[in-house]
């Protein structure tokens, strides 16, 4: 395994362990034995390896070319797009059957971004319609299933899911359950409510939603014009941080953006864990309601048991 | 009149849609361009493809902040946006944008004046309140074919720049309300902000019209639209006047409707009716900022200056509007009011009248009647713009030189005017000498022919000293003479003849 995240990977693609074409590959088989998640609207199997043969021709060059440099960090790398980022040639439906066949004659900013990279387009992830929706349930193309939904319902054999199975969360269902099931290393998400850091939690993934003004929103099919922004998923913190730092910055095509500061910080991969602090909410009157107080408290009981007790004053 | 026949008073508002004269549109990079092939000047923003964002065009606003200040308006330093819906094949994002709430400029005054009084020869001065402009998007172009049932779309005019200029109804006519408008376009035309042509839709006017008893509540008003000139908007005008009025002494209510003006009738028929008062749901455009205008010397520190506009550099970019023009005229060559707002008028006259008096020695109270007498109704005959006259600004300046030099009496020299207007490569010179249209001015000569036509007029010698007969001798002569008789010797030859 190359690693689950995009920097190790890609020090892999430099380092020449591994092809982008192998990597595409190997990502492409992974959402064939994934799909009955229904992660996937389209799968662009064809654009991709075109894609990764071309990064791949671009980095054999290098033993002969001293001026060549990957394009960037996410050179090789393949990530997915939730369906309602407009990629160009490739179908953008929102999960609705009244863009059905509509294929975009432009890339939307932020994923040009990741192609300028040179990172490696899978696919465009499920979503509820329009992004209107916190389940992906409610999709033209049927739901999205939670990778770990087999941990909810208890033991099924992982190939297949019947009808019991857990929400991945939304509406950027699909690009959480593809990042949490292995079959890219980054997808793009929207967020206008919640809709990348519900599904983000609900699958186990990192999801960040960055502040407005700070992703371009040009090509992305707006929910809710004066909310929504571009969310990022992946499977570390430092790698969300990568791809916030390419992606942010103003564009002259969205109005709306502002210009922010560079990040200003290293994050490390590992987690030394003696140095952490949690903060978690107190159970309230919300959990009470719901009826859920204690499945909430025997469940952060259960994660604090895990951690060092010294840590975590958990009464 | 009918106005006092029927003791009512009419209220006449307009508002005007000017297209704004720039490379791109308001909110999008695609070509502004009358008559290109049919969506060809489209970008994915005029589509209104899912994904794509406004962006403002800021030779747009500098458009509209120069309009507003050459039509006196109190500038907003902060205007913001807003989405105005409604369906229309035409309108592909189903909303125009618009500025509702707080629009660029307000409470102007647009001051005009129209020939008047018993000779039409009067400058009347009038002024109208202008309420707001505001900047917004056109819509596209529905084309109907009957024959197929179907609507054909042209987008090329949809996110094209429009000023619209809202004016209260302080006009009582559709003469003022075309003289007005005419005013309205010459500013719009010598800022350059619009082109200000009606009949390619660049220039939009829709009237709104009532009438009321003096003293008694304003009545309701209809809505005139479909006019595509200035003539067309005076009778327009004047016809749903006339209507509305006929319709109250009949006992009839007036409708809150819109018509539409047919220029073949002239008169106003309803217009098919829009499923009542629109909702227009307006709501703030989300991806617009507010638009901020800034004086030179309090612009905030970090601001890119490509993204600024100054609105005193704009002012400071004003040209001579017409009423100023029409003043320094009249103040600099001593013309007078009513010829100076003629020059104004007409597109290029007064270019052409300054450009004559700086190359003659003819004093300009005499190019003026050469002027808006002799070139323009030559013009006006076969239609014509100044632009085309058939005798250049040079020819005539040359011909009135020879009259000043007494190379030729004035009224040969209407004569070879209009020669040369049928033969404008030859100089004034030439037909002179060809025609044989040179002064006669030797004296043996002319005392011969005067001698002749008094014998042949003998009943009227008989009165003597009588000013009808020597003028009408002076006829003859110049009749015979073909009018190259240099009249002061003349006169003074018959004046002999006839007192002796």
């Amino acid at each position: 395994r190359s690693g689950r995240s995009p920097r190790r990977v890609s020090k892999a693609l430099r380092e020449g362990r591994v092809s982008a074409t192998d990597l595409c590959r190997k990502c492409l088989q992974r959402i064939r034995e994934t799909h009955y998640l229904n992660a996937y609207i389209s799968v662009t199997e064809e654009l991709a390896m075109q894609q990764a043969e071309r990064r791949r021709k671009l980095r054999l060059l290098r033993g002969y070319t001293f001026m060549w440099e990957p394009r960037g960090i996410l050179d090789g790398v393949p990530f997915s797009v939730k369906d309602n980022f407009c990629t160009q040639g490739v179908e953008t439906t929102c999960a609705s059957l009244m863009l059905k066949g509509y294929t975009p004659p432009f890339n939307a900013t932020v994923v040009q971004k990741l192609l300028d990279q040179g990172a490696v387009l899978l696919g465009k992830t499920n979503l509820d319609e329009f992004a209107m929706g916190s389940g992906s349930t409610d999709s033209s193309f049927g739901p999205v299933r939670n990778p770990w939904s087999e941990a909810v319902t208890g033991g099924r054999s992982s190939t297949e899911l019947g009808s019991d199975w857990a929400i991945a969360g939304g509406s950027s269902g699909g690009s959480a359950a593809a990042v949490a099931s292995l079959s890219c290393y980054l997808s793009l998400g929207s967020d206008t409510g919640g809709s990348t850091r519900n599904p983000g939690a609900l699958c186990g993934v990192v999801a960040l939603k960055p502040t407005y003004g700070v992703l371009s929103r040009h090509g992305l099919i707006p929910l809710v014009n004066s909310m929504d922004v571009p969310g990022i998923l992946t499977r570390r913190v430092c790698d969300a941080a990568i791809v916030l730092d390419i992606l942010r910055g103003p564009d002259e095509r969205d109005s709306t953006t502002v210009p922010s500061p560079a990040l200003d910080c290293a994050l490390t991969e590992e987690l030394d864990l003696t140095r952490i602090t949690v903060g978690i909410p107190q159970v309230t009157d919300w959990f009470q309601d719901a009826g859920q107080e204690v499945v909430v408290s025997s469940a952060l009981a259960g994660t604090a048991g895990g951690l060092p007790s010294d840590l975590f004053p958990w009464r | 009149m009918r106005l006092l026949i029927h003791m009512k008073s009419s209220l006449v508002g307009l508002e005007v849609h000017a297209q704004i004269n720039s490379t791109s549109k308001l909110f999008s990079g695609s070509q502004v361009s009358f008559s290109s092939p049919p969506n060809s000047r489209v970008s994915y923003f005029d589509a209104s493809l899912p994904g794509t964002l406004p962006v403002l065009n800021r030779r747009c606003v500098e458009a509209a902040v120069m309009t507003g200040l050459a039509l006196n308006c109190t500038i907003n330093m902060k205007s913001l946006f807003d989405r105005k819906h409604y369906f229309y094949a035409d309108m592909p994002a189903g909303y125009q944008i618009t500025q509702q709430r707080l629009p660029i400029a307000v409470s102007g005054l647009l001051i005009y004046s129209h020939l008047g009084g018993p000779k039409r020869n009067q400058v009347i001065s009038k002024s109208i309140r202008i309420k707001q402009i505001q900047l917004e998007q056109d819509s596209g172009k529905s084309l109907h074919d009957e024959h197929q049932s179907q609507t054909l779309i042209d987008l090329n005019r949809a996110g094209v720049g429009l000023m619209e200029l809202v004016m209260e109804p302080d006009m009582s006519c559709g003469e003022e309300a075309a003289a007005a408008v005419r005013e309205l376009q010459l500013i719009l035309q010598a800022l350059g902000t619009c082109q200000g042509n009606m009949s390619e839709g660049q220039l939009r006017v829709d009237a709104n019209v009532s009438v009321h008893r003096p003293g008694e509540p304003l009545g309701v008003r209809t809505e005139v639209k479909n006019i595509n000139s200035i003539r067309h908007l005076a009778r327009a005008i004047d016809h749903e006047i006339q209507r509305q009025m006929e319709l109250l002494e009949q006992g009839g209510v007036v409708q809150n409707e819109t018509r539409a003006f047919d220029q073949k009738t002239g008169l106003t028929i309803p217009m098919r009716d829009k499923e009542g008062l629109q909702d227009y749901r307006f709501m703030p455009e989300p991806n617009l900022p507010p638009l901020l205008l800034y004086v030179s010397g309090r612009v905030p520190a970090g601001l890119d200056p490509s993204q600024v506009v100054l609105v005193d550099r704009v002012k400071a970019l004003l040209p001579e509007l017409p009423g100023v023009r029409r003043e320094r005229l009249v103040e600099e060559y001593g013309i007078l009011p009513e010829h100076s707002y003629t020059l104004v008028n007409e597109d290029g006259l007064a270019d052409y009248f300054e450009t004559v008096v700086k190359a003659t020695k003819a004093e300009p109270r005499k190019v003026i009647g050469w002027v808006v007498k002799e070139l323009l109704s030559n013009l006006n005959q076969q239609n014509l713009k100044v632009n085309q006259s058939l005798v250049a600004a040079r020819a005539l300046a040359e011909l009135l030189d020879l009259l000043e030099t007494g190379h030729v009496s004035s009224t040969a020299a209407k004569v070879v005017f209009q020669e040369l207007w049928k033969n404008p490569e030859k100089g004034a010179e030439k037909i002179i000498q060809e025609q044989n249209l040179g002064l006669m001015s030797d004296a043996a000569t002319l005392q011969i022919i005067c001698q002749k036509v008094v014998e042949s007029h003998p009943e009227e010698v008989d009165i003597p000293k009588n000013v009808i007969v020597l003028n009408k001798l002076m006829g003859q002569v110049q009749k015979e003479t073909k009018g190259r008789a240099d009249p002061v010797q003349v006169r003074a030859i018959l004046q002999e003849l006839t007192s002796s």
